[in-house]
């Protein structure tokens, strides 16, 4: 196996830990400010990816579809927060489980009944696409690495709107205390909407950027928040840095993986089996490495007991 | 007698009142789905001695109800093909054999659930549930990606498996077996929220520390309760295998670990009949709202959330009223 290949897999699971983070830094919030587990945030995900390709389709904008998936997910989170999130927030994890998972369905079969059961398409914008030289003679996507970019430059953003400003302020106090912060008179619902909208217009955004690489179609957010829930155990659960390194390992070794344990399992075993092994034990490769986790830190990386 | 008890009997006899009409009108297909609820509410009685006694959300069920379903399918591939399972060190051939591959598939998937929940319930809460899900989902991309069994596409297993001395091929008959396990498993399970161990057990997911300072490992009652409801769930996963005369990886997915537990939450959390009553009405509204409308699922989604919002103790709650036993 050459270098070059090498370099492009690592570039590969960078970009999908990128985007596994925007899916993760969003739970991870909702779940460290409201103590909320949300099953539907792969939903939002997936009304992101399909608000983009719609209004795509219709204006032959990507710039459009991006605003129309930020604007439409966050929308569905202010909606679903105002009606069913908010009645949750007291209650216990399993009923905040079966509640997700009730709009889960609703969502998926909303949107079938919208769309109907075909993938749509996202076409790259032709500015980004095809292949760009990078030193050292590689050759990768334009567009992976721009998306790698954006995904940098939010993770970016997201920690200075925590780190610097009042809202930031805000959303860590109420991870520290709800009810001092309310008493200090900050409207506590609004920060709850707010923080809600803000996880998902980060989940619809990466529905879309990634929707341009692979097809849009109804279930796709499940996967993607399965992962991501891998990420934040991985990472310590109300921890963006966490969410952040988690994303990255979880993308690096899932990408690597794939490619990797097959090679590796050629060295000693006859081709066919070793691409069997190889590839079984890849796709279980993120699992095990969330079990060594919390073998080792039972709450994550970056997470408090 | 309470009113709890009351529905619990109307309950019970209301799967075979509906499999013998059925057998009254002809109506095959409806002993099916009698047949379903009674594997379906049979796998929810599995989570709940988990859940609901234990406190343990556990989103991963499918994991056991997925290795239930294929300790049937591969035993079963292996004797319709008649290659041995395993040659060296020693001989294992598959078997078509009901009562060998219900004592695999619950060997196997209490085995899985000793590993998973040893691994699983050193964490809590939200953790857990992640944990859970996550194991679930290892075992599914497994499936996929194994190709010895049929990979994505599953196995098929021609004729139905037997069982000494009966016709299984008869739909009556064959509900006949899946409501005697059912019935014996309720049994079990009622004895067991009652025996030492349950009670220790429901002490423990309502204060932990009380059961660790009398001298009892929450731990070690929340591994056992656990194993004890994977093996259910995996007894569940080998009937319903069985049923369909079909496994695929889709038994392993997400989605089935949400619907399990969909059983219990309709039914009533903790409550012993809960899962009867959450599966016949899920078998119901499939076939009813599946009938009506190809979107049937934004109709159980909106039921699901308003039951989950509005009535807390699902079904048999709104039903029966407050539990007096314990709570």
């Amino acid at each position: 196996m050459s270098l070059i290949l090498l370099i492009e897999q690592v570039l590969n699971g960078v970009q999908s830990g990128i985007m596994l983070f925007l899916m993760a830094a969003g739970l991870t919030l909702i779940f460290g400010v409201m103590g909320l587990i949300n099953l539907a945030h792969g939903s939002l995900y997936m009304v992101g990816a399909f608000a983009a390709a719609a209004v795509a389709a219709a204006t032959g904008s990507f710039l459009l579809a991006l605003v129309a998936a930020l604007a439409a997910a966050a929308l569905a989170g202010c909606l679903i927060e105002m009606t069913v999130i908010r009645r949750l927030y007291d209650r216990d994890h399993l009923d905040q489980v079966l509640a997700t998972f009730a709009l889960i369905l609703i969502f998926s079969e909303g949107t079938r009944f919208l769309f109907g059961s075909f993938p749509l398409f996202l076409d790259i914008p032709s500015a980004l696409s095809g292949p760009v030289m990078l030193p050292g003679g590689i050759q990768y996507p334009l567009y992976r690495l721009v998306i790698i970019g954006v995904g940098l430059a939010i993770a970016a953003g997201l920690f200075l709107l925590i780190a610097r400003t009042r809202i930031g302020i805000q959303i860590r106090a109420g991870e520290a205390d709800r009810e001092m912060i309310a008493a200090l008179g900050v409207d506590i619902a609004k920060l709850y909407t707010l923080i809600f909208a803000l996880g998902a217009a980060l989940a619809g955004l990466a529905g879309a950027l990634v929707g341009a690489i692979q097809s849009v179609q109804v279930g796709m957010g499940e996967p993607v928040l399965i992962l991501a829930f891998v990420v934040i155990v991985i990472g310590g659960i109300g921890s963006i840095k966490g969410a952040l390194i988690g994303a990255l390992l979880v993308g690096l070794t899932d990408t690597l993986g794939s490619v990797l344990l097959p090679l590796l399992f050629a060295n000693f075993m006859e081709a066919s089996a070793a691409t069997s092994v190889g590839s079984s034990l890849a796709s279980m490769s993120i699992y095990i490495l969330m079990a060594g986790v919390l073998l080792f830190k039972p709450t994550g990386l970056f997470g408090e007991a | 007698m309470t009113r709890e008890t009351i529905l619990n009997t109307f309950l019970f006899l209301l799967l075979p009142a509906t499999a013998l009409a059925a057998f009254a009108l002809d109506e095959p297909f409806i002993i099916t789905l009698a047949t379903k609820a009674a594997i379906l509410a049979l796998a929810g009685v599995g989570l709940n001695i988990a859940l609901g006694l234990g406190g343990l959300v556990s989103f991963g069920h499918a994991a056991f109800f997925g290795l239930g379903g294929y300790a049937m399918g591969i035993l079963a591939a292996h004797a319709q093909s008649y290659t041995p399972l395993m040659e060296s060190p020693f001989l294992i051939e598959g078997t078509k054999s009901m009562p060998v591959i219900w004592l695999v598939a619950l060997v196997v998937s209490a085995l899985a659930a000793l590993l998973i929940g040893a691994l699983s319930l050193r964490t809590s809460g939200v953790y857990f549930i992640m944990v859970t899900l996550a194991f679930g989902q290892m075992l599914f991309y497994f499936a996929i990606s194994w190709p010895a069994y049929g990979g994505e596409d599953g196995l098929s297993i021609y004729v139905r498996n037997g069982f000494p001395g009966l016709n299984t091929l008869d739909p009556l008959t064959f509900f006949g077996i899946a409501f005697v396990i059912l019935a014996a498993v309720l049994f079990f399970a009622g004895r067991l929220a009652r025996a030492p161990f349950g009670l220790a057990l429901s002490a423990a997911r309502q204060n932990a520390e009380r059961v660790e300072s009398v001298g009892l490992a929450p731990f070690r009652l929340r591994l056992v309760a656990f194993v004890i409801s994977g093996a259910v769930t995996g007894l569940a996963g080998a009937l319903f295998a069985d049923l369909n005369r079909f496994v695929s990886p889709t038994m392993f997915s997400w989605q089935t670990s949400g619907e399990i537990m969909v059983f219990v939450i309709l039914g009533g959390v903790g409550r012993l009949f809960g899962p009867v009553a959450g599966a016949a009405l899920f078998i119901l509204l499939e076939h009813v709202l599946g009938g009506l409308s190809e979107f049937w699922h934004i109709y159980l989604g909106l039921l699901l959330l308003l039951v989950v919002l509005f009535a807390r103790g699902g079904m048999i709650g709104l039903i029966a009223g407050r539990e007096v036993a314990h709570d």
